[in-house]
This record gives structure tokens, sequence and C-alpha cells, in this order.
């Protein structure tokens, strides 16, 4: 495989992990909650898709249009069901009730759906395989470069959105400082419920994506939230577009892993998740003793 | 009938008993001093009538309706508001940003986002700074601000002055003339007992969670709020 | 003149004096149990003693310092592999599992330099993301041959009785000497430390609290207690197989565990362990019935018992069995734990 193709495909891949870790990014940076149900979710709307075009004889896209104000629904209801009252308990309680429900989410599935693993993949056609070639050493796929877009669509509508927008600025204010929003008139619960319908609606595209692209079954979860931890963490709490270079570095550092040997894949994205962090650390360190340079004995 | 009336109020803090006990009312129109040494329960006091403090007992009724129980951002709706001690900007936006933010209770009124950097002319200059870049004295025109763009009925200041130089806290309260002008009514703490009686109309002392002192500002002598602060009055009875 | 109340502040209550006697009751009958009981009470005891090791270590991490990891199956699995790799070198069975625990905690020590620095979720996932990594670097090492694992052979020199019999009592003591590590921790100046850092780092920082260094304390701790529960299990399962010794779902039941019986106290996790326990005994046939149901208790215990049973309890009646904190006892008022 060629050099270009190879970061080509581990960037496209990076749209996949920049969508998926969209929702996470917005309700931990909002809610300071860790959804330890995030990758479950994503599960659960690729589940709902694809019996909503088993049932129909609907094209995956067509069920997402369905799909996604019903996952919305679920995460506004996640938050005001459960995560609201946990979270007066303290920080902690909330993952127990996401623990719980990735838990009781995951083997519902299985009740459900069987231990199978599945694909929307021969739901959607040619899409699946159709590659636009550019050179004679690469090609891009279709439904990568579609995630890819998808995932810049979402990130940056998010982004104006949060800037530009009254609802948008509310959720800033509540997100730094939720008593005093309220002492300026923002309802800090319908705020917090928004957000959470926004990043589960995000999550169960993203969800559904991953069905398209690849296999999954109700058991595939908690890998995802793990990838999507680590985007999110690569590209810097609080940062949208953090989270977009996160899931990119974190895709080409698996891409380029899987290259040498595909045991590596899994590992790759592990130690550049653990070296980006010590790097991170070790530039706060130097920054505390007065700079990089003269830490690194370089002077001026 | 009474913009504020307060009834026999309780309110703790974990363990401490903030607030014991009290009453009173405040008729539209009104700028009310409320004075007393730290520790003494201002603060408290107005967190609870803005809906930041659940009280333990007693009541507080807004323009005739019972708001005992009504949260913080609802009773903003119905025209309160609070500049909380120690401002408590929203650091990570602009100060126009800050602005809107309460813009978004929808009250409209005399204050706009115009009229605001009219009244406080530095903000307009740093209206796109981040409010965590601000100076003391240009945060505290963004707090009192902030709260203004909710055209309250009824403003509540904490600790305006804390930690700002006398020539900004002059600034601030040449300003502050502009809307005690507009009609508000105002309920302010101020560690300075001059500064707080050149523009109130009422004074009320605190001290240990109950109001010891209540009355018109012009008709009280300094030595009888200085008593009151201190609990002299109290040490003075003990004695004779 | 303001009348000082009358308070006295105190240590052992005569509730902690009798169930001190209790407990030793207790353990004198646990300590003698294989004699005379059937070897599935032993075995299922053995599980019970380390389930309360970990619910005791996650609890100790999270409810004292703090810290919340969501990767402590990280020591769990690594202790183990050590063990195996010891014994498969030729060194005997017992003396093989001890020192793999020991090498997991030093393992923890440069672990924690770097780890500790993390804040927040950062510190939870990160401690995932290392467990997934070891997990991995574990699969490449010929012997463990990937998924399949493989079993700790010499632990077969031993009959399954002495087995069943050594495991049961090394877990047992372990089980005493860690609950007995930090009780004892807590109760002296390090276990104030611990919590005041918990509940406020800044502050505690500012008062001369050494943050990092009790930090990386109770880190090591726990790390050696994982450790010492997942070679523990090795010893009763004989197979190490990497997908299970590394499982996230070892955190998940300390978690459970923890939260269930309730975070900070003392008594908490072991409450939460018998309860685990007993639900994984009677229920766990039940297979994916069981596990969604485990989870819909874990949300209702969110929801309705978030300090868990024995906050529950300890803010209801008062009651503190083990005298690890001050109780200031006001005239009138019931004890309140200062700072209530």
């Amino acid at each position: 495989m060629s050099l270009v193709n190879l970061f080509a495909q581990g960037v496209l891949l990076g749209g996949y992990y920049a969508l998926l870790a969209c929702g996470l990014s917005l309700m931990f940076g909002v809610m300071r909650i860790i959804n330890l149900a995030h990758g479950d979710l994503a599960i659960l709307a690729a589940f709902l898709v694809f019996s909503i075009s088993d049932a129909f004889g609907l094209s995956p896209f067509l069920s997402l249009v369905a799909v996604l104000p019903i996952m919305a629904a679920v995460g506004w209801a996640l938050q005001r069901g459960i995560l609201e009252r946990s979270l007066r308990s303290g920080m902690l309680v909330p993952l127990l009730a996401t623990f719980g429900l990735s838990i009781a989410l995951q083997n519902l599935l299985f009740e459900a759906y069987g231990a199978d693993t599945r694909s929307l993949g021969d739901m959607i056609g040619d899409l699946v395989f159709d590659s636009y070639e550019v050179t004679s050493q690469f090609s891009v796929s279709y439904l990568a470069a579609l995630i890819f877009a998808l995932a810049a669509a979402v990130l940056g509508g998010l982004s104006l959105f949060l800037k530009y927008t009254s609802l948008g600025r509310a959720i800033r204010a509540t997100a730094e400082d939720p008593d005093t929003a309220e002492l300026v008139g923002i309802n800090a619960r319908a705020v917090y419920a928004v957000a959470a319908a926004i990043a589960v609606a995000t999550v169960a595209l993203a969800g559904t994506m991953l069905a398209m692209r690849a296999t999954f079954d109700p058991y595939s979860g908690p890998m995802q939230l793990i990838f999507a931890f680590e985007a999110v963490v690569i590209g810097g709490i609080g940062s949208l577009w953090g989270t977009l270079i996160g899931g990119i570095v974190l895709g080409l550092a698996q891409s380029i892993g899987a290259a040498f040997d595909p045991k590596w894949f899994l590992l790759a994205g592990h130690l550049t998740f653990l070296v980006v962090l010590a790097l991170r650390l070790f530039r706060d360190w130097a920054r505390a003793r007065g700079g990089l340079r003269s830490s690194l004995g370089l002077r001026g | 009938m009474s913009l504020l009336a307060v009834d026999r109020l309780d309110v703790r803090h974990g363990l401490l008993h903030a607030v014991r006990e009290v009453s009173f009312a405040v008729d539209e129109g009104e700028i009310v001093a409320l004075v007393g040494a730290n520790g003494a329960g201002k603060s408290t006091l107005l967190r609870a009538i803005a809906g930041a403090h659940l009280p333990s007992g007693g009541g507080i009724a807004f323009d005739g309706a019972d708001i005992t129980s009504m949260r913080a951002y609802n009773r903003v709706a119905q025209g309160i508001a609070l500049v909380p001690e120690g401002r408590r900007l929203f650091g990570g936006m602009s100060v126009e940003e800050n602005l809107k933010a309460a813009m978004r209770v929808g009250r409209r009124g005399y204050w706009t986002l115009d009229k605001v950097m009219e009244l406080f002319p530095m903000l307009s200059a740093r209206r796109d700074a981040l409010a965590g870049n601000l100076s003391g004295g240009e945060r505290q025109a963004a707090a009192i601000g902030r709260a203004l763009m909710t055209n309250p009925r009824l403003l509540l200041l904490d600790e305006v002055s804390l930690g700002l130089a006398p020539v900004v806290i002059e600034q601030l309260y040449r300003s502050m003339r502009n809307v005690l002008q507009g009609g508000a009514t105002l309920i302010l703490v101020e560690q300075e007992l001059t500064r707080a009686l050149s523009v109130a109309t009422r004074v009320m002392c605190m001290l240990e969670g109950r109001i010891v002192l209540d009355g018109p500002a012009e008709a009280m002598s300094r030595d009888q709020i200085v008593d009151a602060y201190f609990g002299l009055h109290r040490a003075a009875r003990g004695r004779a | 003149m303001i009348e000082a109340p009358k308070f006295s502040v105190e240590r052992w209550t005569r509730e902690s004096a009798v169930f001190g006697i209790v407990v030793a009751v207790v353990v004198l009958a646990l300590a003698v149990t294989p004699l005379l009981a059937g070897a599935n009470v032993v075995d299922k005891l053995t599980t019970l003693f380390v389930y309360v090791i970990l619910a005791a270590m996650w609890n100790a991490l999270a409810g004292y310092a703090g810290l919340v990891s969501v990767g402590q199956q990280a020591f769990f699995g690594i202790g183990a592999y050590f063990a195996i790799r010891l014994a498969a070198e030729g060194f005997p069975a017992y003396p093989s599992l001890l020192a793999g625990a020991v090498g997991a905690a030093l393992l923890a020590v440069p672990v924690s330099f770097f780890m500790l620095r993390l804040k927040g979720g950062e510190f939870s996932i990160g401690m995932w993301v290392l467990a997934e990594a070891l997990h991995l670097l574990v699969n490449l090492d010929p012997l463990i041959q990937g998924e399949t694992g493989t079993s700790m052979i010499s632990l077969n020199a031993y009959t399954h009785a002495e087995r069943l019999a050594t495991n049961y009592w090394l877990s047992l003591g372990s089980m005493l000497a860690l609950l007995g590590v930090i009780f004892v921790l807590l109760r002296s100046p390090f276990g104030a430390s611990v919590q005041a850092i918990r509940d406020d780092e800044e502050a505690a920082a500012s008062i001369g609290v050494k943050v990092l260094a009790a930090k990386r304390t109770v880190f090591i701790l726990a790390a050696f207690g994982c450790a010492l529960a997942g070679v523990l299990w090795l010893a009763t399962s004989v197979t190490f197989q990497p997908k299970t010794n590394f499982g996230v779902q070892w955190t998940a039941y300390m978690i459970l565990m923890a939260l269930v019986g309730g975070l900070g106290t003392f008594e908490g996790p072991i409450l939460g362990a018998v309860f685990f326990f007993f639900v994984q005994n009677e229920f766990g046939e039940n297979g994916v019935w069981y596990m969604a149901g485990l989870g819909v208790v874990a949300i209702l215990f969110a929801l309705f018992l978030p300090r868990g049973l024995w906050g529950e309890i300890e803010a209801r009646t008062g009651l503190r069995l083990l005298p690890v904190g001050y109780r200031l006892r006001l005239p009138q008022a019931p004890a309140r734990r200062p700072g209530e």
C-alpha cells in the first residue's frame, strides 16, 4: 500500500472517530459526565436503523432520518431521567448510572437480536465498496469520504451553533458555571437536556456509519467508547475541532500500525494516546519552568 | 403592596445558620443599603432572594406571588437579578457574549446591549475581549451590565466595591446613578458605609443572621449604624 | 457571654467496640472454615474475599484519594501475567504468584509518575487505555499465544484440596491484611491528608499536604491490592486468558461494589462485595438477563441510593461501626461527622 494511500485511509478513518467522539466531547465538556454508555448508544442506533430498514425495506439512510430524532429523545430522557438526578449526588454517581446503562443495553440488545455480527453494508448497495481512483497509487472510498464529510459538517455546524445562537451561548455559559447561568435566566437543566440530546443524536449518526462501513454486534460498544475517548483526549478536552484532530491522529496511528502488522492496529492507537499525553505533560512541565526552550537547554 | 416581602426567612449553610428569621419588605423605588460585618449573612440573604440558595424556613414573595421554591432562572423571568459576589462572569466568553447570554430570558425594557455599552463606556471598548482577561473594574461593570440586560425590577448587588481601586469604585457609582435614576429598586450590599449611605434611601444592618437595624437613611446617624454593625447596642444593654 | 456548647470528640463508640469483638469472632470462624466446610463453600468464600479486596481497593482510590480509575484491570492482569511468566521459567507456584503481585506494584511506581499528573477524565480513561495497551502487549508474548492464554501448570503440583485450602487462606490473609492497612492508614494523619485531597486538592496543598506523594501511596497500594486479587484469581482458575484477566468488567464490578456498598466509607466496599457476591451466586446462571438486571440495579442505586447501602445506613442512623474517623458529639444533636 502506498504511503499516500495509507495516509488517506488514516485520515478518513479519523473522520469516523471524530464523528463518534463529538457527542462524548459535548457531554464531557458541558456536563463533566463520562458517559460509559456512549459506545453502546451508537450500537443501539445501528440496531434501530437495521430493524427499520429490515422491516420496511428502506435504505439505511432513510431509516436514519427516523432514528435520529428517536435517539435525540433518548438522550434527552437519559439526561432528565437519570443523569440529572445522579449528578446531584456528585461526579461519581453518573459513572455508576452510565455503567449500568451500558451493561443493560448490551445485554438487552443481545436478547433482542442475538449474538450475530451484522453490517448495514449489504443494505447500501455499491456504496459500501465503490471508490474513486485518484491515482493508480491510491483510491478513496466514497463511504469513507462521506463519513469524513459528515464529521466535518457536524463539527462545523455544532461550532457555529455554539458560537452564534442564543441556545449555543446558553450551553456555553451553563458549561462554565451552571449556578450563575441560572442567575441570568438560563434554565440549566433544560440546557443540559438539549446538550445530551445533541450528543446522543450525533453518536447515533456515528453508530450508523460504523454499521455501514464495518460490522457490529451487541457487545461492540465498549471498544467504540475507548476510541471516542482517545480521540477526545488526544485532541484536547474541551475543543470540538480538537476532537477532529484527535480523531485523525488516532486514525493515522492505527492505520500505520496496521500497515506493519494487522495485530498492531489497536496497540498503535493506545500507545499513541499515551505518547500524546506524555508529550502534553512534558510541555506543561517545561512551561512551568520558564518555557520549552530553556527546559531543553536551548538559548533564546 | 410591596415589591419584595421576606417573611421569617431561615437559610442554612450546612451546619451554619446564616440567616435567622429575617423579615422585611421593600417597596418599588427604594434603594436599600444592606450593611454588616463579614459573615453576617448578607450574601446568603441576597442569594436566597435570587433563588441561588433554598431557604430552610420562611417565605419570599415578589409582587404578591410566593416565589419561595421558585427556581432562580424563573425569578429572573419575574424580574429579580443578582450581581453575585465575585462577579462570576463567564470567563471563556467575550463581554458581549456575557451580556447576550442574559438576553435569553427575554425580558424587554429600557436596557439593551447598546444602552448598557453606553452606561459603561469601558465595556464598549472591550466588547470582544474574553471576560477572563478583564480588569477588576471592567469585570464589575460587565457583571452589573449583564444583570441589567435582564431588565430587572429588583436589582441585588453583592459587594460591588470588593477588591477595586477607589477611583474605579467612584466611576462605577457614578454610572450607577443612571441606573438608580431609571427607577430600579435596589438592595445593595456595600462594605463602605459612606458610599452606601450616599446612594441609599434606607439602611438595613445585619448581625449574625438577624436584622438589627432598619430605617430611612437620612434619619440614621453613623454612630447608630456602627453600633448595630458591631453589636454594641446589645453590649450596652447588657451593661446597663 | 456566649456559652460554648459542651461537645466531645471521640474515636471509639460503644457500637464500634462491640463490633470489634464481632469482627474478631468472625475472622476466627473464617480461619477455621476449610477444616470444617465442604469444597464448594471454601471455593465460594475465596471468591468473596477477592471481591472484597477489589471493592476495597477501588474505594480507596476513588472514595478516599479521589482517583477514579476505569483501568484497575491493568494491575489485575499484569500481576497474573508476571506470575505465570515466572512460573514458566521454573519458579515455584505460590512464590511466583506473590512475586507477580509485587512486580505489578513496582510497575505502578513509574506508571504513577505519569498517570497521576492527569486530571479527572483524562486519568480515568488513561488508566483504561493503559490496561488495553498492557493487554495487547501481553498478547504478543509467545507463551500467551494471543487471546488463547495458558495455564499455570506448576499449580498442578498440589492436590486440588491443598490448592483450595491454600488459596482460601491466602485470600483471607490478603483481604485482612489489606483491610487492616487501609484501616490503619485512615486513622493516621495520612488518612486525613488523603481525604483532604479528595475533598479539595488546592486547599489541602495550601496547608502543606504533600498531594502527589499521598496520591502515589494510595495508587501503589491499590495497584498491589488489585494485582494480589489477580494472582489469587489465577490461583483459583489456574488458566490465564488475557481477555478475562485484562477485561474491563473487573473495573465495572469494582465500581458497582464500591458505589453500591457506599463510597468513601470503610464498611461500604465489604457490604458491596457481599451484595455482588450474593447476586452473582443467586442469579449468575441466568446469563444475559442477569447482566441486564445488574445494569438496571446499578441505575436504580445511582438514582435512589447514591450513597450506597452503608452510606444510607450511616446517614440515617449515625451508626459507625469501625472507628476510622472522629465523631463530634454535640449536646442534644445526634453525633455528626465534622463538616457534614
